[in-house]
């Protein structure tokens, strides 16, 4: 399957899911944001949600400083 | 307004601009924006900002400038080591521009205050390094129906979006809740190169000025993503999501959560 992963395309994905495809590119699912063709991808659905050849993903890290602790208030 | 003749002076670069004008000036000489955090971001946001003639700049901080800032930290010197952020940065600006009007608050902004200090603002900037910072803003931005313009850095990268609340989505429609505390590294643990926060600050303090002149086009709707060991800029258009827990058709979150606490009560 081919897919638009960040604008590039990437070929020979055997991901049906989009929690199957962030495995397959190694990416914790915890850290990111998830949208297929303009559409956000809950993190709930992860699991279930299909993926199909020719889809345009967006796969957003999480930025913002920890979130252990408020020491330091500012970047 | 009027504007001496020294100030004339001093904006002469915008005020020739057919964008902004001596209309425009005066309009940012009226602007009042609040700036959350006086770290990586919110040094070079209120040092362009204090430049700029910005009437009224706030800036909110609980820490007290180190060592290990000054990498990145542009507002604070080797001298104000030891003194709180807020204040250091006050300094700087009031010396580069006295028409401003700095108001330094070192505290920590919290659900119980965030409301009541940017009531009579205009914009909002957030330059916090913490997810619960982050949902706190954003979700009182929506509430309060605030401009804020978020920026984030970490290692190479950076981010940018501007929230126009009942226009646009909000950070929770991309990022509906923060991650699992510990699983995103902060710039402590992670490292920043220096000089992100002022591309990312430089962003943000651009995007101020034109929701102050209302001119040109906002990153509303859109993350811009910069990645210096790249050098690109990405953006990624960010639909508003109907099922947005905070600005969507039907809000879960209706009153201000801090995140802080009820990480503390989960450990």
């Amino acid at each position: 399957m081919r897919l638009m992963i960040n604008g590039k395309l990437k070929e020979n994905i055997g991901a049906t899911t989009v929690q199957e495809l962030l495995d397959e590119l190694g990416i914790i699912s915890e850290r990111v944001a998830v949208e297929v063709n303009l559409s956000i991808i809950r993190k709930k659905d992860f699991h279930v949600f299909r993926i199909h050849d020719g889809d345009e993903i967006e796969i957003v890290n999480f930025v913002g400083g920890g979130t252990d602790k408020r020491k330091e208030q500012s970047a | 307004m009027e504007f001496t003749d020294d100030q004339v002076m001093r904006y002469s670069r915008h005020i020739i601009l057919p964008e902004v004008g001596g209309k425009g000036q005066e309009k940012i000489a009226q602007a009042k924006v609040f700036i959350i955090g006086a770290g990586g971001l919110g040094c070079p946001v209120g040092f362009y900002l204090t430049a700029a003639g910005v009437g009224t700049i706030a800036m909110i901080d609980n820490d007290d400038v180190e060592m290990s800032n000054l990498q990145r930290q542009i507002a604070h010197r080797v001298d104000t080591i030891g003194m709180p952020k807020v204040e250091s940065a006050r300094n700087t600006f009031q010396a580069l521009n006295p028409d401003v009007n700095i108001i330094a608050l070192r505290q920590r902004i919290s659900k119980h205050d965030i409301l009541d200090l940017i009531k009579d603002y205009d914009v909002i900037v957030d330059g916090s390094d913490n997810f619960p910072t982050r949902y706190l803003v954003n979700d009182a931005c929506v509430m309060a129906r605030k401009p804020l313009v978020s920026g984030a850095i970490l290692r190479f990268e950076g981010q940018v979006t501007t929230i126009i609340p009942g226009e646009g989505p909000c950070y929770r429609c991309l990022f509906e809740e923060p991650p699992p505390a510990g699983l995103v590294p902060s710039c402590q643990e992670a490292g920043v190169l220096g000089v992100l926060p002022g591309v990312i600050g430089g962003l943000q303090a651009t995007e101020v000025l034109k929701i102050i002149l209302q001119k040109g086009e906002l990153l509303k709707g859109e993350l811009l993503i910069y990645s210096a060991l790249k050098t690109t800029f990405r953006k990624v258009k960010v639909p508003k999501n109907a099922s947005c827990p905070v600005c969507g058709d039907t809000p879960t979150i209706t009153e201000l959560l801090d995140y802080d606490e009820d990480y503390c009560s989960l450990r």
